[in-house]
């Protein structure tokens, strides 16, 4: 971060902008709600990675449908699997689809968008008219086609949400480079020699970043609830891997009987929704330099 | 106007063809075989020949899409393999639920929204828009399907109120039809009512803001008068445009609350045809959906654009 900081100079944060930036964001409520809350999630999904207090494949029927207990802490599914197991790996399960799916998105949408602001002409109108029609296909309709053909799983999830996310990157790089295409220093550079893809990822990108960052949280509390949908369809991740959407379908058909199972997924997903638009919204009001004018 | 409208519905055109170019070679063209994903890896050779005549996978791919397309603008959608009935019918049946459903949740999560921003925004930093803005807050990071779980665990487990699911069907009277689309236009809105609500008291904020509202004001108008006749009829502009997004979500939403409720609509017939791998079913519903968004976000640009002339220049910024 700090060598992209000193990278262009021009219009960037200096160190004492930075150091106020730190101190503000301490002292804004949302930012640091957000922040913890996505902090205790994604601590759950990487502890998961090494331990869980049960295996979350391991059946126990005997001990089915059980209540909270010092065993287990969030009680058992129906079939003896320990539920706090099963939100920690689906923590990490849901998380490591929507980190892809943005990495996909920003990866094709963030270039185009650039390659919009900076071309101009017919290139700008082609990427436009990309990104109506990819607008055309919620990630819903593109994970159906894909299962329709390939079956489900985890990739179908990755792509779809990702092919959604390509406009959003798009759109908003575009925006936000086409002031910066204007500015002097771009001029500078281009008469200094530089390139276009050197200009675009020199001083187009790192200008635009904290717009992208901002963006980038909301695309991924998304893309948590996107993925959680898809499971709980049953055309995301697949069993016998835990999903907070899967164990959502599940839980559905014991309502009668076991309604703790149908609410502890659920307070998972809109834990780390809230805690990513949180931090999503914090991140803007600290980094928005127009938004922290108006306050 | 002119030249925009025709410039707007001249890339209408594209992008559908394009949606359906792409579907198609999705659908039809990378799996191989359609006929042998219909029928399993287990299916008879003379079965497989059978359907694929059929289905007219013996033409080449250029004439199957144009047929496709041809009969698509003449209402023939082809034929179900699993249902063995028209797919026009299917759709127009599971419409019939589909379409007032979403309808039913838009409406309540316009009638929702719409006064608890315009409230925020008109007590702006006080306690009311404090907790409108909480709700909506947390009203945002709830997945519809969640809630709608919620929703039949209170009102039908506990309460027993409504039933747990599914559709009692036009026939059986306006009021018991409605009553089981309640749950889940109350589940497909109240998440949408956040978002809407959000949009709405930040755009009335940015108008109250405008000179006109203050000239109103000094005109002698009170203040609610100025807010609601001034503020709000100009701060609909930008409520439209993600009321119009919406609408393409929503339909997304359907088929996931269908599939919550066990609604027999189009997201549960589209579900359905995916289980039993009927690819035609399948192609036609993706493409009438997608067609849908491209419309709605046309019919919003054009709002758009006869609402604010500045707009009709046809640039994106």
């Amino acid at each position: 971060m700090q060598h992209l900081i000193h990278a262009y100079g021009a219009v960037l944060m200096s160190e004492s902008r930075l150091s106020e930036i730190w101190q503000q964001s301490w002292q804004h409520r949302s930012f640091v709600i957000g922040i913890i809350l996505s902090f205790i999630m994604l601590l759950t999904g990487v502890v998961s990675l090494f331990w869980t207090p049960y295996s979350v494949e391991l059946l126990d029927i005997p001990h089915k449908l059980q209540g909270a207990s010092t065993a287990h802490w969030l009680g058992t599914d129906h079939f003896g699997r320990d539920v706090f197991s099963m939100l920690m790996v689906g923590a990490w399960n849901s998380m490591l689809v929507s980190v892809f799916a943005i990495g996909f998105g920003a990866g094709i949408g963030v270039p185009l968008g650039a390659l919009a602001a900076g071309k101009r002409g017919w290139v700008e109108e082609s990427v436009m008219r990309f990104n109506d029609f990819a607008f055309a296909f919620p990630a819903l309709l593109t994970a159906v086609m894909l299962s329709a053909v390939y079956g489900p799983g985890t990739i179908n999830s990755v792509l779809a949400i990702g092919i959604f996310n390509i406009p959003v990157f798009a759109r908003i790089t575009r925006g936000s480079a086409l002031s910066i295409y204007k500015r002097e220093f771009i001029l500078a550079a281009r008469t200094a020699g530089k390139g276009e893809v050197r200009i675009a990822m020199e001083h187009i990108l790192p200008n635009i970043a904290s717009v992208l960052i901002v963006q980038g949280t909301i695309q991924f509390a998304l893309g948590i609830l996107a993925e959680a949908g898809l499971s709980y369809l049953g055309l995301g991740t697949q069993p016998p891997l835990p999903s907070w959407g899967k164990m959502l379908s599940e839980a559905q058909t014991m309502m009668f009987f076991a309604p703790q199972l149908a609410i502890l997924p659920g307070l998972a997903i809109v834990l780390t929704v809230l805690g990513l638009n949180l931090l999503g919204d914090g991140l803007r009001d600290i980094l928005d330099p127009r938004l922290r004018r108006l306050r | 106007m002119t030249t925009f409208l025709a410039k707007r519905l001249f890339a209408l055109l594209i992008t559908l063809l394009v949606a359906s170019l792409i579907i198609f070679l999705l659908l039809e063209i990378l799996p191989g075989d359609p006929a042998s994903i219909i029928l399993g890896v287990g299916a008879q050779e003379d079965t497989l020949a059978a359907l694929r005549t059929e289905m007219g996978l013996d033409l080449s791919a250029p004439e199957r899409y144009f047929r496709w397309i041809f009969g698509i603008l003449q209402g023939d959608f082809g034929r179900s393999y699993t249902y063995d009935t028209p797919v026009s019918e299917l759709i127009l049946e599971r419409l019939s639920l589909s379409l007032p459903l979403a309808l039913l949740a838009i409406s309540l999560s316009t009638l929702l929204a719409i006064p608890f921003g315009v409230f925020a925004a008109a007590n702006h930093k006080r306690f009311a828009d404090t907790g409108i803005m909480g709700f909506a807050q947390l009203g945002v990071a709830v997945p519809n399907f969640w809630f709608a779980i919620l929703l039949i665990l209170f009102f039908s487990v506990k309460l027993g109120w409504f039933s747990a699911g599914g559709f009692a069907g036009w026939e059986m009277g306006l009021g018991a039809a409605l009553k089981s689309l309640v749950l889940p236009a109350v589940a497909l809105a109240l998440p949408q009512a956040a978002i809407l609500a959000r949009v709405t008291r930040s755009a009335v904020l940015e108008t109250v803001r405008e000179d006109f509202v203050r000239t109103a004001r000094a005109k002698g108008l009170s203040r609610n008068a100025a807010l609601w006749r001034h503020a709000v009829r100009n701060a609909l502009i930008p409520v439209v445009t993600i009321l119009g997004l919406q609408l393409s979500f929503l339909l997304a939403g359907t088929i996931i609350i269908e599939n919550v409720f066990y609604l027999p609509g189009l997201g549960r017939l589209l579900f359905q045809a995916i289980a039993q791998r009927d690819l035609v079913v399948v192609k036609n519903i993706v493409i009438l959906l997608a067609a849908t968004v491209v419309t709605i976000n046309f019919l919003v640009d054009m709002f758009y654009a006869a609402l604010d002339p500045r707009l009709r220049g046809g640039t994106h910024e």
